[in-house]
């Protein structure tokens, strides 16, 4: 019995030094409602032309990673949402009007001449593929169209042994010379410097400048740094506060052991934050109200075990027999209790959006973790009492004389 | 001993009552719906004096925009100024908050949010399914540990916390939005947790007296054996949203509240509605048996 309880005190500690350590090591994310940024939801628009695939979508994220890339934001989140959205979060920035811009417009792909004349636009462009030079290097083949191709002859002609620059929305990702005047309408941009992949990479700028998805913008969300900061402060401030009422209500209810449910959910916090460090979970602003609110529900288990032992102890039992009976029989209640909350918290998070997800992670595994503290953390601090002084028990429980 | 269950028509009158008096309200000016669910804008600006909603319309009154339909109020201590408006583009926010910078000199961006109305839309629904998939999970879990006819008074409770918490916001005129079905998702995980454990010390009591000779007593005597347990944990819950609700800031103020109310309604049926309810058609089934 013993020495079961050594290895778990063991067990509890090291878990205790491993989420200290991932805090340590990696904060916990703040989402944009607390850090400040923007948040934008764009959705692709449909047209005659342009139906919407995988691929345009696929060309239309590519292009927007390559403009946030040139902002320069740290951390920045990309996602596909659906079939035809795209979340963009750029943490830290502040010019809503350049946000849109940037990850809004739609992209823009030009040939320039010598002089810097555009001279053909993505309109022109009929297709880009990955190809093979003559020494069966990767190159990228692209085609015109009718209209194209005569533009493309003319220039070509023009200026055969010059730099030919392709920009996408005014930066240059290729600056192919020309070779010889090219009047079919096909070319091919080779250079001993294309692996695959380089040249797939600017197949797909190619191809995303040349049938640009239009882009609309469903939804901005943009939190400005010092209500980030407010809502941090004062969230923790009420968290702290909380947690004090909510010890000290242990405390004068349930005495000794109410101070071991206490420490064990201080034990449950660190974990919990712990937890969330270690699956880069973000958190946001319901997600710290879902991790306070966790912690008013995680003494919930120590109160159901702690009444049944107290109406063990009332029926006469010995401390060590009451603690065991009320642990083994509240064990049920506390799963099946639990396991419900758990189903509501699973279909938050697969319903929810942004931050109600965050929210549900919280609390799912706020409510695991309290289950972990709750029925293994407190039985061990529990027997190590008993141990010390198994007559005084009861009388620690607030129960009184009661014992026989 | 408190009659929970012998005196059920009166706790369920308590309830019926808040129900009423929230669809009046609701017959009367329909929900206050934010801008998660009808698409729109909201933005706070911070300002370097305390103003007035009529002197900020004053001043946006020179952007030319129409404004009319707009809500202009004015936060903390009046150096902050919250507007809710249709949709805005860029440009149109943009000219807002040059507006307001020439007026005071400075507008801070605390907070822009503008929500397309197909969005609104999808949340509609989205939150419909969301909660009546939690209802089904919870009905089917509870059918299977315990009995059917518990999951089906289980799943009446938790539409009474969701129609408690609605009537209240209704009543108050509090905004509806995406925020408060995440704390009527949360009422309902919190309020089933509660009638779970009332559910399983019947189960328990069930056990040693299968005759359910006296089913009134032993569900009585069940609520009082676990109603210690409720309140305290009821407490220890609320003394924390409490503290949200008080010191947590202006952002998640409704958030909380949404979460005080649920929470005490979830408190309430656990104890005066589910079990109750459950006993009530148990012993009008055990009495259409025995007519039969």
């Amino acid at each position: 019995m013993g020495r079961g309880r050594g290895v778990r005190l063991v067990v509890i500690l090291i878990l205790l030094l491993v989420a200290g350590g991932v805090l340590y090591t990696r904060p916990i994310n703040l989402g944009l409602d607390l850090q400040g940024g923007i948040h934008i939801v764009l959705e692709a628009v449909e047209t005659p032309e342009l139906p919407l695939t995988e691929d345009a979508m696929n060309r239309a994220l590519a292009v927007i990673d390559r403009r946030i890339n040139a902002l320069g934001v740290t951390e920045p989140v990309l996602q596909r949402l659906g079939d035809r959205r795209i979340i963009v979060e750029l943490p830290g920035v502040e010019d809503q009007e350049q946000a849109v811009g940037v990850v809004g417009k739609t992209a823009v792909l030009e040939f320039k001449d010598p002089t810097g004349e555009t001279v053909l636009t993505g309109a022109d462009l009929a297709k880009a593929a990955v190809g093979r030079d003559h020494m069966g290097r990767p190159a990228v083949d692209v085609e015109f169209t009718a209209e194209g191709a005569k533009k493309f002859a003319a220039v070509t002609t023009k200026w055969v042994g010059q730099q030919m620059p392709i920009l996408l929305d005014n930066k240059v990702i290729s600056s192919p010379v020309i070779q010889t005047p090219i009047t079919e309408g096909k070319g091919q941009i080779t250079g001993s410097g294309f692996t695959t992949e380089s040249a797939s990479e600017l197949v797909v700028l190619l191809r995303a400048g040349s049938l640009p998805l239009p882009l609309e913008v469903m939804e901005i969300r943009n939190v400005g740094p010092i209500l980030g900061k407010e809502s941090i402060d004062r969230s923790l401030r009420a968290g702290i506060i909380g947690i004090i009422g909510v010890l000290l209500f242990m405390f004068v209810y349930y005495r000794l052991p109410g101070g071991m449910a206490n420490l064990a959910l201080a034990i449950y916090v660190v974990l919990v934050l712990g937890e969330l460090a270690l699956i880069r979970a973000t958190l946001t602003l319901p997600g710290i109200a879902g991790v306070i609110l966790s912690i008013g529900m995680a003494v919930d288990a120590n109160v159901i075990i702690f009444e049944r032992i107290k109406e063990e102890l009332a029926a006469g039992k010995r401390a060590r027999a009451a603690v065991q009976a009320g642990f083994s029989r509240a064990l049920r209640t506390v799963l099946d209790a639990n396991i419900t909350t758990l189903i509501t918290a699973l279909v938050l998070f697969n319903f929810g959006t942004g931050s109600i997800k965050g929210f549900a992670v919280t609390l799912s595994l706020g409510i695991l973790t309290s289950m972990f503290t709750a029925i293994v953390v407190t039985r061990v601090l529990l027997d190590l009492v008993i141990d010390r002084d198994p007559v005084g028990f009861s009388r620690y429980l607030g129960v009184g004389e009661a014992t026989k | 001993m408190i009659p929970f269950v012998e005196k059920r028509g009166l706790w369920f009158a308590i309830s019926l009552i808040i129900i009423a008096l929230g669809l009046v309200s609701f017959l009367i000016r329909g929900f206050n719906l934010g801008i998660d669910f009808t698409g729109g804008t909201i933005l706070e600006r911070g300002l370097p004096k305390s103003v007035s909603a009529k002197e900020v319309r004053e001043v946006l009154a020179e952007t030319g925009m129409d404004l009319s339909s707009a809500v202009i109020q004015p936060m903390g201590d009046g150096r902050e100024v919250l507007i809710r408006a249709h949709a805005l583009s860029t440009e149109e926010i943009r000219l807002i908050d040059s507006t307001l910078r020439e007026a005071y000199g400075q507008a801070q961006v605390r907070r822009t949010e503008v929500v397309g109305p197909t969005i609104g839309e999808e949340l509609v629904g989205q939150s419909m399914i969301a909660i009546l998939l939690a209802c089904l999970g919870v009905l089917a879990y509870v059918s299977v540990r315990f009995q059917p006819s518990q999951g089906v008074a289980a799943i009446i409770a938790l539409i009474h916390d969701v129609l408690v918490t609605l009537s209240v916001f209704v009543v108050l005129g509090k905004e509806i939005n995406g925020p408060f079905i995440a704390a009527l998702l949360t009422v309902i995980g919190y309020s089933i947790n509660d009638t779970i454990v009332v559910f399983d010390r019947i189960r328990e009591n069930l056990q040693f007296s299968p005759s359910r000779k006296d089913l009134v007593r032993l569900v009585n005597e069940s609520i009082h054996q676990t109603l210690t347990r409720t309140i305290n944990t009821s407490t220890t819950t609320l003394i924390v949203v409490m503290a949200l609700f008080l010191f947590g800031g202006t952002t998640i103020k409704d958030f909380t509240l949404a979460l005080l109310v649920g929470l005490t309604a979830g408190t309430y049926s656990s104890i005066f509605i589910a079990s109750p309810l459950w006993t009530a058609w148990r012993l009008q089934k055990d009495r259409d048996l025995a007519a039969a």
